[in-house]
């Protein structure tokens, strides 16, 4: 390890932490009817938009009309979808690479994963889409994170209403953050990837004569711009197979920097907006603290791993000079910053990958894995990460807070039977589907037919297709073969159970809190502002993730690393 | 009879009987409904006998933590029995010793229920006792008639006459009573019930001592004042609170995401070619599962409960007692709770151009031979003041002047002196002059402090003013502040006029006050800090409060106080100790840490199972993984065995604390939780890997399992 691949952490997080700081007062403005200097020229596109759609926008819903709407909205986006993959070979607009059928397996997954915002990916975008697929992706990846940020407000006005029955009106949440947040900054986000050195065209791919006389296929396309978005929502759907690695994608280290704050920025700042709505903005101070500590030892622990290379050739007498874990890393970018990229990948919940995940070292893979395991809320996707940490903090009052004997509450408000059925389901989901899933898939002919590594690093390859698709993360570890029809639909229904049938009870709850009264702050109040309460939320965290996936990841990625400390390895 | 009567102000006379003998606040009467030993012998072999009967799955349904524990150990029994069958005795024994080990940990657990639901049913046999049958002289159009007190229903009236049990709930309509209700309260001292006003209501299975009174029932057969007592206490073991029910949901959601994370590791073993036996799956669940909390809930709750019948409350809902933790106003009234009731001279002040010691010694001589508190007092002051002695009055020339509701004042004929002292106007009126401005003053001010001014004079002149004060009960403030540091606001209800009630307030330490206040007036107070998000606690006795009791969230009635006011409550103190809403609040909160502190401490201490039983499933497999055995337990089966036993026995050992309930002092919430957090929690994550690490020392050394890696 270097002391400017440390140095590197902690500038990103500073950086990503004042971009998103005050990112939260021009959301906060935008979303929730305060004035910005957008509203001249973002305000008549509005105002046409609900005219256009018949919408009325100061209708108040009640929660389960917003979360029809929403689902609604989300089912019409996967059909579009669908049907315009099906229909790929038939479509000869933009489709100047000549693409053919999309399988239907791949289809299905394809068209789940985008309408999620998991962006998992089991096939090779300059291979397999046309650019018109693509660029139907791209309205995708424009649509999913701003579903993540409805998600959001309807569960924080919970806290920032009372003695409400509803919790704000879906169309005004979708077109304000479509219009104020995504689109502005995802020009602004292609714009620097185009000074950067990204391309930006619809020409065919260029065929060139190599110097050894090979021919070589040039993919391209409208890369700065789908990378853009790419990387603002969180979406981490690459344009092309070997996403920001690619040259175009991340044409330099300053481009990949970039690309970083891009993907922090909207998570970031959702904490901050989180402190706002609630109007006590050092709420939000321990939840980014406890979400910035977690982010901070990931990096080091896999920069670590990484940097101290693989055990089993010191154990097999070999003494390289440079000992560190190159294989999959791009040498442009090296470990500090590749093991950077890949933890905040899984912590941000982007998905986007500039290394391949499969040659990391087992220890070094456990930390995206953690990541995604504990339901990525080191920041997370777009609103949802904070959601998530919203339950973690929840269930942790709840245990906690009796302790100071009163009924838990939260932000003034009660935590009774219900909020805490609904933060234990919201838990119970993504351990359930993780673990199930991958129990079937390595118990299976089915499933371990797709492994190609075997022993404890396939385990490792099936946890995290599984941790991936239910975190809604789409980064891949590789190794397994992601579009077999097992894989395509049990990933599929891993990505479908990780985003609606997780956040939605979290909303249920949200309107549960916004009916209650508020409980005047007193002595007798369990601080949720202090040192405290970030240790708590911390630990948590990190209890519950590691007594749920023990024994899996023990005989995963800490039995790969202990054996290879012992020289042994698993050979196919 | 005092000044106090003379003065002319609402005093603490109506209720004197029942606060007599009343202890000082912040000393709770125990020990008059003496508390059970925790470990008594005939409860202790009761709940040995209770925890094998519970182990009846029907019995355990109720708690799910506990049902799968049982499951496991049916499995691991049969296990057992076949590998004895095939006369594999190793894997027999190893089986054997966990299937012990986890029957164990159900019967722990049944143990610690029994022991809490014995508490509680022994209270409730002693009440039993109480109630007899009795006859009752029932009014018939033809005439008294004698039918017995099952046949009574809600609107007879009889008649009770001394040495007769009342035969069941009702209020007085006529005559006036000493009653023995010992059989109810366990307190010996006699109370007054009569007609009319705030003591009227009379409860079954309690004695007449002396008079006659007549009685309308308003209870029929079975609802009975003392029939809904034990019931309420034998129902308190099954009913479950608000925060009961959350908890208890979690447990759930924590035991299935647990059953499937055991369940799966089968499939992920035999895909590692490190497959395990039924048996250490199940010893894996067990130990993860939240056994200790799972176990000692039940427990927690119903001994919250008894704990509060040992302070002689009887709450008639578990909902109630929890409220009662989260309380966070409460309302107290002045007269009887914050002060004394009985008033005492603070001081003297001189009228113009008189000697304050010579005001003193007057008092003091018109006292002597006043034996209320009030004039006592005054003896007292003087004395402390000036030393003054109260001279020897043998010498034959004294003549006391009693007091009387006519010239409201008393005093003294002693040599030719003519001491009197009274209230202001009358004292004035005896001493024929007209009160100079300075003295009226004086009285003035010590009337709107809140206090009662007594005038003395001498052979017609006015000497000064006495102030009488309402003492603030020693101890109150210091309850108060703390209260405050615990969150709690405390308000002060009063008749008095605000400019009175607001120089008390500030005296007493109480965040807020209720002046001038009227039934509708508490009613609108309660009402409108609920809407504020409040959490209302108070105490009442009169039909006046009954009102503003119904609206509280703990409403604390006192057994002397009205029907009305029983009804509208939703506890009721035995002791009518009006300051016993403090300690109900403390029980209420202590119940609630103690659930919160095991249920942490139950789930870290998974942490250190893990590292026991992790590497001791697959160190075959995969011999690197014993890095993570860092307590370096011996084998695999001591490892799996330690965990089990660790497991198995942190119930009992808990069980003290649990019955107990965990300390709690009136502090801040983050203190509290500091404290907690670093006993409960730090202490639940380091504690198993010591206890661990000795039973396996112990099982190595007993050689109980294979001891071989």
């Amino acid at each position: 390890m270097t002391w400017q691949g440390i140095v590197q952490i902690f500038v990103l997080l500073a950086v990503v932490t004042a971009v998103g700081y005050f990112l939260s007062k021009y959301m906060y403005n935008a979303l929730e009817g305060g004035r910005t200097f957008m509203d001249r020229v973002l305000g008549p596109c509005e105002r046409g938009v609900y005219r256009l759609c018949g919408i009325d926008p100061t209708v108040e819903m009640h929660w389960t009309r917003y979360v029809f709407v929403l689902l609604a909205v989300n089912v019409a986006g996967f059909v579009v979808l669908m049907v315009l993959l099906a229909l790929q070979p038939v479509l000869t607009i933009f489709n100047p690479a000549h693409m053919h059928q999309v399988p239907f397996w791949v289809n299905l997954n394809t068209s789940i994963s985008f309408m999620t915002n998991t962006n998992w990916q089991n096939y090779s975008g300059e291979t397999t889409l046309s650019y018109l697929s693509q660029m139907w992706l791209t309205v995708q990846q424009f649509l999913s994170p701003v579903t993540g940020i409805c998600l959001f407000l309807a569960v924080v006005r919970g806290f920032s209403r009372h003695n409400a029955n509803t919790i704000g009106n879906f169309w005004r949440d979708f077109v304000r953050t479509l219009l104020w947040v995504s689109i502005p900054l995802a020009v602004i986000g292609a714009i620097v990837l185009l000074a950067l050195g990204s391309p930006e065209n619809l020409h065919a791919y260029t065929v060139v004569r190599t110097l050894q006389g090979h021919k070589q296929v040039i993919a391209q396309g409208p890369v700065a711009s789908m990378t853009s978005i790419m990387q603002l929502g969180d979406n981490g759907g690459g344009f092309f197979n070997m996403n920001a690695a690619q040259p175009f994608a991340g044409p330099n280290a300053a481009s990949i920097f970039f690309q970083l704050i891009l993907g922090f920025s909207v998570p970031v700042a959702c904490v901050f907006l989180f402190g706002k709505m609630v109007k006590t903005l050092r709420q939000a101070y321990p939840i980014f603290a406890s979400m910035a500590i977690l982010f901070v030892i990931g990096a080091i622990a896999m920069y670590h791993f990484e940097a101290a290379g693989n055990p089993a050739l010191a154990a097999h007498g070999i003494h390289l000079a440079a000992s560190h874990n190159m294989e999959g890393k791009d040498s442009r970018f090296g470990i500090g910053t590749t093991s950077l990229f890949e933890n905040s990948t899984t912590a941000v919940s982007w998905g986007s990958v500039i290394a391949s995940n499969d040659s990391l070292t087992p220890i070094g893979g456990l930390v995206p894995l953690f990541n995604m395991m504990t339901g990525e809320v080191i920041f997370g996707s777009w609103g949802v990460g904070m959601v998530g940490m919203i339950a973690y903090a929840v269930l942790a009052l709840f245990l906690a807070g009796l302790m100071v004997g009163r009924t838990p509450e939260y932000l003034g408000k009660k935590i009774e039977s219900f909020e805490v059925k609904m933060a234990v389901l919201t838990m119970i989901v993504p351990s359930l589907v993780i673990l199930i899933l991958a129990a079937l898939s390595v118990a299976l002919k089915a499933g371990t037919s797709g492994i190609f590594n075997p022993g404890p690093h396939g385990l490792s390859e099936v946890l995290y297709a599984f941790s991936s698709g239910v975190g809604n993360n789409g980064s891949a570890f590789g190794g397994l073969n992601s579009a077999s029809p097992w894989y395509s639909a049990t990933v599929g229904l891993a990505m479908l159970l990780g985003r609606f049938p997780m956040y939605i009870p979290l909303v249920a709850m949200g309107a549960s809190l916004a009916k209650k009264q508020r409980i005047p702050e007193s002595a007798g109040t369990f601080p949720t502002h202090g040192p405290l309460f970030t240790g708590l939320l911390t630990g948590t965290v990190v209890v519950v993730g590691a007594l749920i996936f023990f024994p899996a990841l023990a005989l995963g990625p800490f039995a790969e690393q202990f054996a290879a400390h012992a020289g042994k390895l698993f050979g196919g | 009879m005092s000044e106090l009567d003379a003065t002319g102000q609402v005093g603490a006379t109506g209720t004197a009987l029942a606060h007599e003998g009343e202890p000082v606040a912040g000393e709770s009467p125990r020990g008059r409904r003496r508390a059970m030993s925790m470990w008594d012998k005939d409860l202790v072999h009761r709940s040995l006998r209770e925890s094998l009967r519970k182990l009846d799955p029907r019995a355990l349904t109720h708690n799910p933590v506990m049902f799968v524990v049982e499951v496991g150990s049916l499995f691991t029994t049969a296990d057992a029995l076949r590998y004895l069958a095939s006369g594999r005795l190793g894997l027999f024994s190893f089986t054997g010793q966990i299937a012990i080990w986890l029957w164990l940990t159900v019967l722990f657990a049944n143990f610690a229920e029994a022991m809490a639901e014995g508490r509680g049913q022994a209270h409730a046999d002693e009440l039993r006792r109480t109630r007899t049958e009795t006859e009752a002289l029932k009014e018939t159009p033809s005439g008294i008639e004698v039918v017995p007190a099952t046949a009574l229903v809600p609107g007879d009236v009889v008649v009770v006459a001394a040495g007769q049990v009342i035969p069941g709930d009702g209020e007085v309509i006529e005559g006036i009573a000493s009653v023995d209700e010992s059989a109810i309260t366990g307190e010996s001292a006699p109370v007054i019930r009569e007609s009319g006003g705030d003591r009227s209501a009379v409860t079954g299975g309690t004695t007449v001592l002396s008079d006659e009174i007549r009685v309308k029932i308003t209870a029929g057969r079975g609802e009975s004042f003392l029939d809904r007592m034990i019931a309420l206490i034998e129902a308190g073991v099954r009913q479950k609170t608000p925060n009961e029910i959350a908890l208890a949901l979690l447990l759930a959601g924590l035991t299935l995401i647990f059953l499937v994370v055991v369940v799966t590791v089968a499939p992920f073993s035999v895909y590692s070619h490190a497959p395990v036996s039924v048996t250490v799956l199940i010893a894996l669940l067990v130990a993860l599962i939240p056994t200790t909390i799972g176990g000692l809930l039940s427990a927690i709750g119903i001994s919250g409960m008894n704990r509060l019948l040992e302070r002689n409350v009887l709450a008639l809902s578990g909902r109630a007692v929890e409220a009662a933790g989260d309380v966070n106003v409460i309302m107290l009234d002045k007269t009887g709770t914050l002060t004394m009731g009985s008033r005492q001279a603070t001081s003297f002040t001189p009228s113009p151009g008189v000697e304050e010691r010579r005001l003193a010694e007057a008092a003091q001589l018109s006292s002597l031979a006043d034996e209320t508190p009030e004039g006592r007092s005054i003896v007292v002051l003087a004395n402390e003041r000036y030393d003054l002695r109260a001279p020897d009055l043998d010498s034959g020339h004294v003549e006391f002047v009693p007091f009387s509701a006519q010239t409201r004042m008393s005093g003294v004929d002693l040599d030719g002196r003519q001491i009197r002292k009274g209230a202001a106007e009358s004292v004035a009126r005896w001493a024929e002059v007209e009160l100079d401005p300075q003295t009226a003053a004086v009285v003035e001010q010590i009337s709107r402090a809140g206090s009662t001014p007594l005038l003395v004079a001498e052979n017609r002149q006015i000497l000064g003013a006495v102030e009488l004060k309402d003492v603030v009960k020693p101890g109150i403030k210091e309850r108060l502040a703390s209260l405050r540091a615990a969150g709690i606001k405390t308000v002060m209800i009063t008749g008095d006029n605000p400019i009175t009630a607001d120089a008390i307030a500030r005296e007493v330490g109480v965040d807020d006050f209720l002046a001038e206040a009227t039934p509708e007036r508490k009613m609108e107070y309660v009402k409108s800090i609920r809407a504020e998000g409040y959490m209302v606690g108070m105490v009442g006795d009169g039909t006046n409060d009954a009102p503003a009791l119904a609206n509280a969230d703990v409403a604390v009635a006192m057994n002397t106080g009205t029907m009305a006011a029983r009804e509208a409550g939703n506890m009721i103190d035995l002791d009518s100790n009006p300051t016993k809403l403090i300690e109900i609040v403390e029980v209420g909160k202590q119940i609630l840490i103690t659930r919160g502190a095991l249920t942490t401490f139950s789930v870290v201490n998974d942490v250190a199972k893990y590292f026991a039983i992790i590497p001791a499933m697959f160190v075959v497999a995969y011999p690197g993984l014993n890095a993570l055995n860092i307590m370096h337990l011996t084998s695999p089966e001591t490892a799996i065995l330690s965990a089990i036993i660790f497991n198995a026995l942190i119930i009992p050992a808990l069980i003290p604390l649990a019955l107990r309930g965990v300390r709690y002092r009136a502090t801040t919430a983050a203190t509290i939780l500091r404290k907690n957090l670093l006993i409960y929690g730090l202490g639940g994550l380091i504690l198993p890997f010591a206890g661990i690490k000795l039973i396996d020392m112990i099982v190595t050394a007993l050689h109980l399992v294979s001891t071989a890696r």
